[in-house]
């Protein structure tokens, strides 16, 4: 029971994650791979802070703003630049590893017991797993709200039609390499404020911990798009991703409890995401293999 | 005398400058549009059609030459900054509509047109959406009843008629129409081809339309002009224009 309680807690504060790649991936289409220096980026930052006797609220909106940064660089390489997205993103992303060990001064650092965002006094006392849960709750439903508000802006749909169809946007007079930066520091402030949250959570930050992380955000957009295939609103959407990510937590619980070990995570976390991808194939071929039978 | 609205001033685009590929696509096009002009304009494919859109538009930078709306000189604004005062509808019904935004959506950005995106809730009120019922309503191919439909499921002739309706939703100094109707089925293009005149009539738009129909750019507005090897070389208006025939046009075509 207390495994799957922390798998909710993991799937709320992992949800930012998905949040941020939602905007850059399905909303922009674009691939950003900055993502994976984006994740230790926010986690260095908050945990050094923290541990510099910063308030973790502070060092977590400071780690926001540093993912958001990271995000800028990519945006502007992209589109001042004309580097292809991918490229753009795997440069920031190596960049970000050098600043990440000048942020730490070493490859990881931990809290070493000092107060962060899920041991504050009122959290105390609540029973194991539950501090990550009210306060992952909180923050996933702020963001959440914000993010929904937001998209329904005139810049916020503005920002949606330059995914969408990036030439009308330019013949409607929006520039669209201004959402398109936008877009990657929101996204990666997202993630940025994810890597803060998980950081805290375990107690530490490493220099490696953003490995595999677009597997791991991706999989939850996916997730939630295999189990709610109807046409939603944007904040369903954003909903589903949650939920895409609470349940991407439970399945690995399952498979650490069927005794695959931890080593073996990645490997796990990659084919759960490619058999999400190629569901929506398998399923219409299934569907129209039964249809043929019917003659 | 009344002022006119756009002028294109010995306006030159040569590309590749300097280099083996040089060509001059733009040959020195001075062009000046009257308020209300409807010009249709013809030309075999590489004539300079599409290089005289991109000019004025902004979406293709002039070697030389200048671009006037009024009596502003416009040539040093870009291709957003332009859309203040100039609409363009394509010839493919996917450029001109966002798939995944319904039809609403994509209206409600379109009233924007050239303006700023503020961070307000872009106004989804009934109030609005009865309006767009009334306006998609007078496109007359059931665009009305599918408000809420992803433009991208709607019939080719729907998105360009929905395409055509953005790009005079708010007003334009300047239309530009490119074979806005080529990709569609003779009855739905002809269709469109009269709602599209009705309105630019009604508005009292100025409008440049590139066709390759002789029969659309006899029949529609009040000046046609042909353009070949990147200069203007028939410019035809008035009693003129209304006397030319399909033959004429062809016998022109075939002497140069």
């Amino acid at each position: 029971m207390g495994i799957l309680i922390s798998a909710i807690g993991q799937g709320l504060i992992w949800a930012t994650l998905g949040f941020g790649l939602y905007l850059t991936f399905r909303i922009l289409d674009v691939a950003d791979m900055t993502v994976e220096g984006t994740f230790p980026l926010g986690a260095a930052t908050a945990v050094t802070l923290i541990s510099n006797g910063m308030s973790p609220i502070i060092a977590t909106l400071v780690a926001t703003l540093a993912g958001s940064l990271a995000g800028l660089v990519t945006g502007l390489l992209y589109t001042k630049g004309k580097i292809p997205i991918l490229l753009a993103g795997i440069l920031t992303m190596t960049a970000v590893y050098s600043v990440n060990l000048r942020i730490m001064g070493q490859a990881n650092r931990s809290l070493l017991g000092k107060t962060n965002l899920f041991s504050y006094n009122f959290l105390k006392g609540l029973p194991q797993n539950f501090p990550v849960i009210v306060v992952g709750v909180v923050i996933i439903i702020l963001i959440t709200i914000c993010l929904a508000q937001f998209l329904k802006t005139e810049l916020g749909q503005a920002f949606i039609v330059t995914g969408d169809n990036p030439k009308m946007a330019r013949s409607l007079g929006i520039n669209t390499d201004s959402m398109t930066i936008l877009g990657l520091m929101v996204a990666n402030g997202l993630i940025g404020l994810g890597g803060a949250l998980v950081a805290q959570n375990n107690g530490f930050a490493d220099v490696n911990m953003g490995v595999g992380t677009i597997v791991v955000a991706l999989a939850s957009i996916i997730i939630g798009e295999v189990i709610f295939t109807d046409t939603l609103t944007l904040p369903e959407r954003l909903i589903t991703i949650i939920i895409g990510s609470i349940f991407y937590r439970f399945v690995l619980v399952i498979v650490l409890y069927i005794g695959f070990n931890a080593d073996d995570l990645k490997l796990v976390s990659a084919i759960i995401l490619g058999l999400a991808l190629m569901l929506p194939r398998l399923r219409s071929k299934l569907r129209l293999s039964t249809f043929l039978k019917r003659g | 005398m009344v002022e006119t609205k756009l002028r294109l001033d010995h306006a030159t685009v040569i590309v590749n400058q300097g280099q083996p590929g040089e060509k001059t696509i733009l040959d020195d096009v001075s062009l000046t549009l009257m308020p209300e002009d409807f010009v249709t304009v013809l030309g075999s494919n590489g004539a300079g059609k599409s290089t005289l859109f991109n000019v004025i538009a902004g979406s293709l930078p002039l070697t030389s030459g200048s671009l006037f709306l009024g009596e502003h000189d416009v040539t040093h604004l870009n291709e957003a900054q332009r859309t203040k005062f100039l609409a363009r509808v394509f010839q493919d019904p996917k450029l001109g509509t966002a798939p995944r935004m319904t039809v609403v959506e994509n209206m409600l950005l379109a009233e924007r047109r050239g303006l700023r995106r503020r961070l307000k809730n872009r106004g989804l009120t009934e109030a609005k959406r009865a309006e767009y019922a009334k306006v998609t309503a007078t496109m007359g191919n059931g665009l009305s009843d599918r408000l809420d439909m992803a433009a991208g499921d709607l019939s080719g002739g729907q998105r360009q008629a929905l395409s055509f309706l953005m790009a005079t939703q708010l007003r334009p100094e300047v239309l530009l129409l490119d074979e806005h109707t080529a990709a569609l089925d003779p009855k739905t293009s002809t269709q469109l081809m009269q709602v599209s005149d009705r309105r630019i009539h009604e508005e009292k738009l100025t409008a440049l339309m590139i066709t390759h129909h002789l029969e659309d750019a006899i029949e529609y507005g009040n000046r046609l002009i042909i353009m070949s090897e990147g200069k203007i070389s028939l410019d035809v208006s008035g009693e003129e224009k209304k006397k030319l025939t399909v033959t004429d046009l062809l016998n022109y075509f075939n002497r140069y």
